[in-house]
């Protein structure tokens, strides 16, 4: 597999599988290890940079584990072919931006996300020095990621509480308890298309396990506060959401310019529409596909020819135009006004 | 007001986070801003700014000429990235890592997965450690054989302590 197949699939990028897919998109658990008396990557010169990746990438590539990956330096990459990347959230801006000496491994399918790259992990420390102390646990360049090293988080679609305003509140709860709330493409950043990014805050003084299991139960809830402010839409304030729902169906289906923002929002009202049964659920995948083709390196890369701010904004349109084309009218009557579907059983997500 | 990372030029961006109920604010000026990418929502972490402001003040309680013996990191380093320069930076800023850490996480001692060779090493000073206090009995009782037999054992995990696999 190389990185033109990665681009040309959809990848499994705001596809989301599991009990709860409809609202967790995606879920990922990043470790952080650095090698014992080796500068870390920030304060690392160029030189030191590119001999430990020399050192480092071929461990990781024989790993059995790795055997269904492959791996890029991303200095030989184009920075379109890095942006896409950052848009499929396989690797940060800054990732992106100091890219010298560093490589970015992938992995096809990455199911139980903890016991893979947790078992990579191990199996890495016999082929390196690792940078690990007794009582602070893996050293890391910044003082944040200390411990574990651990950083887990859930991508969560939450437009039922956006759209009645509850939203503020749950990430205000959710912070009081440690927790980070960010958008789309971290922190700073409006949530665009209703999707957050829930993750630990603290790597310090608690076990793996436990770190991920706080956070599933805050998720599980937030789950649940956004299965019934749907409801809660549905039964008290229905003229409001239908007319989101056909509203949005409306400016995808005619507009001719549309900003990757506006695109990501209109669309996430089109996903709650295909949750609540408005829209025929064979219509889910061309509009999980959309959220990322429609990003602007993914349009880009597309076209194979540069394209300024307005060309990309007509061509985006018009892809979301030709989509669409087969897309039903929505329909209101086909609402499930009991606790929607994903709601019967509480079952667990990895 | 000046901003918070040059200290010269007027502050003209104002961030401010809530966290864990305790709200944190920054003020910065436009280059500042720009080089910290607060511009560039996707590349910004407030959390990593702030600790690069709150984290220099903390560890200049430390001795303000303290270089790190392996990398050369200073203080002023720090005060800039907010990230160390290598693994012994931890143990050359301690002091003032200690209450920064201590502020910023749930506890101050590591809790979760233990390395392989740490496991090791965990498990030879555990063994030593009983082989030193049956050495210390059988001086005590007189047991002279016993005694000998336990000192080259302890003299064996001694160089398995120091040379590791």
């Amino acid at each position: 597999m190389k990185f033109q197949s990665v681009i040309t699939s959809t990848g499994e990028w705001l596809r989301g599988e599991g009990p709860h897919h409809q609202i967790v998109v995606s879920s990922r658990v990043r470790l952080a290890r650095n090698l014992r008396n080796r500068a870390f990557p920030g304060w690392a010169k160029k030189a030191e940079r590119l001999a430990i990746l020399d050192l480092i990438k071929p461990r990781v590539e024989e790993l059995p584990e790795m055997q269904d990956s492959f791996s890029e330096v991303l200095q030989d990459l184009s920075a379109v072919e890095k942006q896409v990347l950052v848009e499929r959230h396989l690797i940060s801006r800054e990732h992106a931006a100091k890219s010298i000496g560093s490589a970015v491994v992938m992995n096809r399918k990455q199911r139980q996300a903890f016991k893979l790259v947790d078992k990579v992990d191990s199996a890495l420390e016999s082929r390196l020095d690792i940078a690990y102390d007794a009582k602070l646990g893996y050293l890391t360049a910044c003082p944040t990621n200390v411990g574990t090293g651990m950083r887990a988080s859930a991508m969560l679609h939450l437009p039922g509480l956006v759209l009645s305003e509850l939203i503020n509140q749950v990430i205000q709860a959710v912070n009081k308890i440690g927790l980070a709330v960010r958008g789309l493409y971290g922190e700073g950043t409006e949530a665009m298309g209703n999707l957050f990014q829930i993750s630990n805050q603290t790597t310090l003084g608690e076990k793996e396990d436990e770190i991920i299991a706080r956070l599933s139960k805050v998720i599980e809830t937030i789950i649940e506060k956004e299965h019934d402010a749907r409801q809660v839409l549905i039964q008290k304030k229905p003229n409001t959401l239908w007319d989101q729902i056909g509203r949005a169906y409306g400016v995808l289906t005619y507009a001719h310019a549309m900003t990757s923002k506006e695109a990501l929002n209109l669309l996430s009202i089109v996903k709650l529409g295909i949750d609540l049964g408005t829209f025929p659920e064979d219509k889910r995948l061309p509009i999980d596909e959309l959220f990322i083709e429609t990003q602007p390196a993914h349009l880009q890369k597309g076209t194979q020819q540069k394209l300024n701010a307005e060309e990309r904004d007509h061509l985006r349109a018009e892809i979301i135009r030709e989509r669409l084309k087969t897309f039903p009218k929505p329909d209101m009557s086909k609402v499930a006004r009991e606790p929607t579907s994903g709601n019967s059983e509480p079952a667990k997500h990895e | 007001m000046l901003c918070d990372v040059c200290k010269c030029n007027d502050a003209t961006v104002f961030l401010t986070q809530i966290l864990d109920g305790k709200m944190q604010k920054v003020n910065l000026c436009e280059a500042c801003s720009k080089e910290k990418g607060v511009q560039d929502p996707t590349g910004f972490a407030l959390a990593d700014l702030l600790l690069g402001i709150g984290a220099a003040e903390e560890i200049e309680k430390g001795a303000a000429t303290t270089r790190c013996p392996v990398c050369g990191f200073t203080q002023a380093d720090f005060k800039k990235t907010g990230r160390l320069g290598c693994s012994t930076c931890y143990a050359a800023f301690a002091e003032g890592l200690g209450s920064l850490l201590k502020a910023m996480h749930k506890g101050t001692e590591h809790v979760g997965k233990l390395p392989a060779r740490a496991q090791r090493t965990l498990a030879l000073n555990d063994r030593m450690k009983s082989l030193t206090e049956n050495l210390r009995k059988a001086v005590e009782s007189e047991n002279y054989e016993t005694a000998a037999s336990l000192r080259d054992e302890i003299k064996q995990l001694e160089t398995e302590l120091t040379n590791p696999a």
